[in-house]
């Protein structure tokens, strides 16, 4: 998790859970703490955290992409 | 320093045979029309703690159960050594007195009508100077860490709350719950996205239903009675969007890794309703504004409170040590003053859940030897009654 993370830095991602790596290049300059998107999203998928739903893509976001609450909405309201 | 095990800590055993583990002598006012005369007894009386508040008349119903509840059970706090309710009337300062009383710990009442407030806080003050110079000899003694209750709730959360300051509270939980301890997690309204896995971590089915109860009138008699629109301006809340977090179900995911992994709760209680089922974890029902739910955790019997901020929440509480924990790298150099652990390794990868955990027990025995949380050295002493619906 890093600080002022710019477009087109290349990025170690790491899943916790297991402790696996993976590389991606940042689409977009990302505050700390917010989400890129590992594939291509498009309306009506469906975001997954801890393992669960935490909502449906609202807007098309690309893989590296900026995914906050513009592009995301809960599914209950 | 002497290597610590976490497993002993020193506090003081009370009359009822519960620890605290600071010496408050509290000046209670049972209503906001006392709370002048409470902080004056307060101010001459060096070393006593007055806790004004906002309410106390004309309250009814579930509303008045609840009040008298909390001023009741935070008299009776065992990080409390004696108390002064100072009352507009005599009857319901009894009632605060008679039920602090049954602690076995020193309470004495006092009532403005008739006697108009300079005399009253003549009369408390003369007590409260016997209570603090009596409270001053009494001396800490070895205690287990089962003797311990320890309380959560998170604020101000973000990503780096539900990935690592919330684990963190989550792993001590895991460690210490088999150890004895005394644990509790609320925020009725936050664990909304994360309702089906709460639910499962009831200890039987039936108490899952029960707390599937709760949370469904929650959303019933509160939600759908008073919402306008959705709760999107205030859940999730303009802090947490700031922090990266997207929708309630990603924030009430990450919300409910304080519980961490293997306990199950054995209750689920009312607000201020003590534990009576023995060492565990309980649910308490409460709101998630964090002065409310660590006021009801408080009166409830809890003695210290670990609070995972991620944004920067600088809550604290009159009677209970708030030690805060956060993982976001940008609070622990913005507001490094409010910060008590710091976790943010956990997400640089310089530091694993269980090592967080084994700090956080550190941090939880020397606050409980008496470190001074940094909500304590900054004055910071939030007491905030909850209000089910307005007074008659």
């Amino acid at each position: 998790m890093v600080e002022g993370l710019k477009a087109g830095t290349d990025m170690l991602c790491v899943i916790t859970e297991n402790n696996s790596e993976s590389r991606l290049t940042a689409k977009a300059d990302v505050p700390i703490g917010h989400k890129i998107a590992l594939v291509d999203l498009k309306p009506g998928d469906t975001a997954i955290k801890y393992g669960e739903d935490i909502g449906k893509i609202v807007g098309r976001v690309n893989q590296g992409g900026h995914v906050h609450v513009r592009d995301l909405k809960t599914k209950r309201w | 320093m002497a290597p610590n095990n976490g497993l002993t800590f020193h506090g003081w055993r009370r009359e009822n045979k519960r620890v605290g583990i600071r010496n408050h002598v509290v000046i209670l006012p049972l209503d906001d029309l006392s709370n002048a005369a409470c902080e004056a007894v307060a101010n001459n009386i060096k070393g006593t703690l007055a806790l004004p508040h906002a309410y106390g008349r004309l309250q009814f119903g579930a509303d008045l159960d609840l009040y008298f509840r909390t001023l009741i059970g935070t008299g009776s706090n065992p990080n409390v050594a004696a108390v002064i309710v100072i009352g507009i009337e005599p009857s319901w300062t009894g009632r605060i007195v008679d039920g602090i009383a049954k602690t076995g710990k020193p309470v004495t009442g006092f009532s403005i009508e008739q006697n108009g407030d300079i005399n009253t806080i003549a009369a408390a003050s003369r007590k409260a100077k016997e209570y603090v110079q009596w409270a001053s000899e009494l001396r800490r003694e070895a205690c287990g860490i089962g003797d311990l209750w320890v309380s959560t709730k998170c604020g101000e959360s973000d990503t780096t709350t539900g990935l690592a300051s919330c684990p963190t509270v989550g792993n001590m939980y895991d460690k210490l719950i088999p150890k004895g301890i005394y644990g509790i997690f609320g925020e009725t309204s936050e664990i909304t996205g994360a309702e089906h896995l709460a639910r499962k971590r009831a200890a039987t089915p039936e108490l899952g239903e029960k707390w599937y109860r709760v949370w469904k009138a929650y959303q019933e008699d509160v939600i759908e009675a008073h919402k306008t629109d959705d709760l999107f301006d205030s859940q999730p809340t303009k802090g947490n969007i700031e922090g990266g977090l997207s929708t309630i179900e990603e924030k009430a995911l990450g919300n409910l890794e304080k519980i961490g992994h293997t306990s199950q709760f054995i209750d689920v209680l009312e607000p201020a309703v003590a534990p009576e089922k023995g060492p565990g974890l309980y649910y308490m029902d409460t709101s998630s504004a964090a002065a409310e739910c660590i006021t009801l955790m408080a009166a409830a019997g809890y003695v210290v409170h670990t609070f995972p901020t991620g944004q920067g929440n600088v809550i604290g509480n009159s009677i209970v040590p708030v030690i805060k924990i956060s993982g976001n790298p940008r609070t622990v150099r913005t507001m490094p003053e409010h910060i008590d652990l710091d976790v943010s390794g956990i997400l640089r990868r310089e530091m694993t859940i269980p090592e967080a955990g084994d700090a956080l027990i550190d941090q939880i025995t020397r606050v409980a030897n008496g470190r001074l949380t940094a909500a304590e050295a900054l004055g910071h002493r939030e007491f905030v009654l909850t209000k089910l619906y307005r007074s008659a």
